[in-house]
């Protein structure tokens, strides 16, 4: 067998390259195997720890029995969640004790953060501090986080100037207008006006974000003007958009754009607009396709070959391949119909949960399908959901239950193998779309597997 | 692995013994001439049928016509593929659907509802939630505002498709089959296999096929016929192929950008090589390869063959070199299924022998191995076909699965002049999970600097960048690369793919070499 490694890590999303770091970083040789393309490019690039506490239980106690869809709740008998929460840290006592937070303990996420801010570098703000800031995003939301792209920074709905968020007919996903609308329906303490411009009506109806980003990136000329300028010139009628509470005309001081200000040189592109405007320019993260999750990919990929890990991309985990007395000795990667083993001396489950196919589903039961983990769940596929679409979902923390080690472990709580560690969507107990805390609980799940994969593997 | 049927499994594990009409034939071809609906009687949905390209119309492929003097090998296929060729003798698609309006209700399958194409890739179509990530990651849409993007062109045309007077659209032709989609879908949707099916159907069906463009791709695509030619002369090919005036004309009339410089024909190709030094010098029936040597490393770049052909024997292999066409890899590219499935019957005839002799099957471009091992088994029903596709392997991969590479490149010592590479992981080789494999293998060889490039498309694709209407754009999407060229230490290029080297060499003016080249050298082998 001749693909071995100390630490094997599956997966290429935030917990497995904060895993695989970590590994190498406790002087393990490591790689990481991911099927596809790393799920970070769908990713927002906000990285949150910690933004509510949502109510587990509802205000009036419920009718005997287990919540099932038959129950009929009223979603407002749900309390409000807890939040947004200035500090992340002092409400981890608050969750529920099977949280992956609980389980690792608050200093994981701190030192969590401490790694992607040593790997981010400048690309990212808010490591001087252990209070959240609030994003705005492209639904007109404000959202509690923990760690934001420098491309972000002067969106910040903390902050007072005033502001224009700029929109684009043939982007359809995204209405300026609205957005200003909502954002001051939220009670933002500042004034916004949104407009929607000609640029992108340049392109065809629905060209790819990557289109708009490459001819900025660029500086392609679009009718004979420079792109970057062209978009200026679309935007400068505008920034008196802005009144304020008086009826006065304020002259914006900030300028927010859908991010697509570039790829490769976004920092160039967003300095020249701020210079032709005269405001700062910011963007407002947007779902997928996401700019800001390809330039984080990019640059954590960059330092997993900084750190020597080796990486793969393109061929599945499929199973184990050999495993005795509690221990995995290797998985066999499927690589394109045939399986070659890969083996390591410990293991890290870094494959995300039911949207990133780290769990699978059927109408009989949830599995983990790599190392048949166990995944606790009701045995009634009735108990899985609640009817209050936003209520506290039992599926939306199904997962592998891990001990204080990252060890999963089986249904009576005993570790399943000494050496296979989880992190990550993979890993049960949080409501991360609830809490905000997807990439809190990667960084302190991926640390810490990563750190006992590298002691098991070193002893 | 969603794309793949049990029943393509069957097809590839019979021997030659499998009964031709084999239960998946008998319900539900509508009138595609294989048996009515049976009321009453299960049938087969199409999610279930093998994966294949027949040509329509009913027509025998043109090969089978060429060589029809071969009665018992057609007939014998036609047995061994469960029948499905024969069918192609009926009216129409072969594998199911139904052109009919008028459905019983009693009797058809739900997905009987649309009339059916070639392949099956409802399940495909299905299996995609437009989440967008292909469109985000594919090369062609970055700069090219005409092209609707893999995901328009993949499950969203296939559903367009299901109705009879739906086109299929012509921005189809500006894909340049990269892959990277496939790489990208969480979902594992088979976008290429729909883009290569939607491809030869616009191609065949709606193509002029006396138009310049036309005859172009065919020309560009059937590379190795004008290299085949061309090497009989190597020098005067080199010569004529770039000679200002000509490549002027070429460009006027068949739409073949001047700015690019024809490959230089190799005085002597690799199979001449081969013969002229007696064949394997190693004999080994435990350690057997065969060598998948492409089109390129036999016609334009012997050297790749030969240093695959001495590192294997270094580590004990027999290598054979059994007969071989193109991979199809440029006719996927231009729809040209035809021609690919002639090809495909050639080599999957001639691999699969060499298997039954023990041997793996070896490629040193990685669009010949992704070939052989995706895109022959998504888009073709020959025998053995499943066979080769599992034997297949890339030439690295291939020792770095089965030898200790690491320990032997230690014991080897290194360089004594240290040498740096720019590589560049080709998309084909990306989607085979290969993208690090060089730069991994080399890290800690000394002497050796390997800077991997990042993560951009060279932009040529093959063919792609050899059309006068896309030079353009191949340049803009490979601009990144040639930058990240340049910044790298190295001022030697390294890639796996040939044509992936010519647009390095061309962006950059520099030399590029393949790892196996490289492993030559510093195994001293």
């Amino acid at each position: 067998m001749a693909i071995t490694s100390d630490v094997l890590v599956v997966g290429g999303g935030l917990a497995a390259v904060t895993a695989a770091v970590s590994a190498a970083r406790e002087g393990a040789d490591v790689r990481l195997v991911s099927h596809k393309a790393s799920t970070l490019r769908q990713a927002s690039g906000l990285i949150d720890a910690l933004g509510y506490v949502p109510a587990t239980e509802p205000a009036k106690p419920l009718r005997d029995g287990p919540p099932t869809a038959g129950r009929e709740l009223d979603p407002d008998e749900w309390p409000d969640p807890e939040g947004p929460l200035a500090d992340p840290y002092e409400a981890i006592d608050r969750l529920p004790e099977s949280h992956p937070y609980r389980v690792v303990g608050a200093d994981a996420l701190r030192e969590g953060l401490d790694l992607f801010d040593d790997l981010a570098g400048d690309a990212y703000r808010g490591g001087h501090t252990d209070s959240n800031a609030l994003v705005p995003t492209f639904g007109g939301a404000v959202k509690p986080t923990a760690r934001y792209p420098a491309a972000a920074e002067a969106g910040l709905a903390s902050d007072d100037r005033p502001m224009l968020v700029v929109g684009f007919r043939s982007l359809t996903e995204y209405d300026a207008r609205a957005f200003a609308g909502r954002l001051e329906a939220a009670g933002v303490p500042f004034d916004v006006a949104g407009a929607e411009v000609e640029f992108a009506e340049a392109f065809r109806a629905d060209a790819k974000i990557t289109r708009l980003a490459k001819a900025l990136d660029h500086d392609e000329e679009i009718d004979g003007v420079p792109a970057r300028e062209a978009l200026a010139k679309a935007v400068s009628p505008h920034l008196h958009d802005v009144v304020d509470g008086d009826g006065g005309v304020d002259r914006v001081e900030r300028v927010g754009f859908p991010a697509f200000l570039g790829d490769d040189r976004g920092e160039e592109v967003r300095a020249e607009l701020a210079d032709r405007l005269g405001a700062d320019v910011f963007e407002v993260p947007m779902g997928p396709p996401s700019l800001p999750g390809l330039r984080l990919e990019d640059r954590l990929f960059d330092a997993l070959d900084a750190e020597g890990v080796r990486f793969e991309t393109g061929n599945p985990v499929v199973g184990v391949e050999s495993a005795s007395d509690g221990r995995v000795e290797a998985v066999a990667v499927d690589r394109k119909g045939r399986t070659a083993p890969y083996g390591a001396d410990a293991f890290v489950l870094a494959t995300g949960g039911l949207v990133g196919k780290g769990l699978d589903s059927d109408r009989e039961g949830v599995r983990e399908p790599v190392f048949d983990l166990h995944v606790e769940q009701p045995d009634d596929r009735y108990e899985w959901f609640v009817d209050d679409a936003f209520g506290d979902q039992p599926y939306a923390r199904f997962g592998v239950r891990p001990d204080e080690r990252c060890r999963p472990t089986d249904a009576d709580g005993a570790v399943e193998y000494e050496n296979v560690f989880a992190a990550g969507g993979v890993v049960g107990g949080a409501d991360a779309a609830r809490e905000k805390s997807a990439s809190g609980v990667s960084l302190a799940t991926g640390l810490v597997a990563g750190r006992q994969a590298a002691t098991e593997a070193n002893q | 692995m969603t794309r793949h049927t049990e029943d393509d499994g069957d097809a590839g594990d019979s021997n030659g013994t499998s009964e031709p009409n084999g239960g998946r034939e008998r319900g539900g071809c509508g009138d595609c001439g294989c048996g009515e609906p049976t009321p009453g009687v299960p049938e087969a949905g199409r999610d279930e049928q093998p994966s294949i390209f027949v040509p329509d119309e009913g027509e025998v492929p043109d090969s089978e016509a060429a060589s029809a003097g071969d009665v018992d090998r057609a007939a014998d296929r036609a047995a061994t593929d469960g029948g499905v060729e024969s069918a192609s003798s009926g009216t129409d698609s072969a594998t199911g659907g139904t052109d009919s309006t008028e459905l019983d209700p009693d009797a058809y399958d739900p997905v009987d509802v649309f009339p059916g194409g070639d392949l099956d890739l409802r399940e495909g179509a299905d299996s995609c939630y437009k989440c967008t990530s292909c469109d985000t990651s594919c090369p062609v849409a970055e700069v090219d505002d005409e092209f609707p993007g893999p995901k328009f062109q993949g499950p969203e045309q296939w559903r367009l498709k299901r109705k009879d007077d739906h086109d299929i659209d012509e921005s189809i032709t500006s894909c340049s089959n990269c892959m990277r989609c496939d790489d990208a879908c969480p979902s594992s949707v088979p976008l290429s296999q729909m883009h290569n099916e939607a491809r030869g159907q616009f191609v065949e069906r709606q193509m002029e096929k006396l138009s310049v463009e036309y005859i172009r791709n065919r020309i560009l695509a059937n590379y190795r016929t004008s290299a085949s030619l061309a090497s009989k002369f190597p020098r005067t090919a080199s010569f004529a192929m770039n000679f200002g005036p000509a490549r002027w004309a070429m460009e006027k009339v068949m739409g073949i950008p001047k700015e690019r410089d024809f490959p230089e024909f190799a005085t002597e190709t690799f199979r001449e090589w081969w013969k002229a030094r007696g064949g394997a010098q190693v004999e080994n029936p435990d350690k057997r390869v065969a060598y998948f040597h492409g089109c390129y490393s036999n016609y334009n770049t012997p050297e790749v063959g030969k240093a695959m052909v001495r590192v294997y024997e270094h580590f004990g292999y027999e290598v054979m070199v059994p007969p071989q066409k193109c991979s199809g890899t440029p006719m996927f590219a231009n729809g040209m299924l035809k021609d690919a499935r002639r090809h495909a019957e050639t080599n999957v005839e001639n691999l699969v022998e060499a298997i039954g002799e023990g041997a793996d099957v070896i490629a040193s471009c990685t669009s010949c191995s992704m070939s052989l091992r995706q895109e022959y088994p998504e888009l073709f029903d020959l025998h053995g076909i499943e066979d080769v596709a599992e034997h297949t392997f890339e030439a690295l991969e291939y020792l770095r699965i089965h030898e200790d590479l690491e320990g032997e490149l230690d014991a080897a010592g290194g360089l004594d002049d240290e040498r740096a590479f720019a590589y560049h992981a080709p998309c084909h080789a990306r989607n085979q999970g290969l993208s690090r494999q060089a730069v991994e293998t080399f890290r800690d060889v000394d002497g050796v600097n390997m800077e991997d490039v990042g993560d951009s498309c060279s932009g040529i694709s093959g063919t792609y960048g050899w059309k006068e209407e896309k030079y353009e754009k191949s340049m803009e999407i490979g601009a990144e690369m040639f930058e990240h060229m340049e910044d790298a230490e190295g001022e030697v290029g390294m890639t796996e793919c040939p044509t992936c080297a010519m647009q390095m060499e061309h962006g950059t003016g520099y030399e590029i070499e393949h790892p196996l080249q490289l492993l030559e050298d510093t195994l001293g082998a």
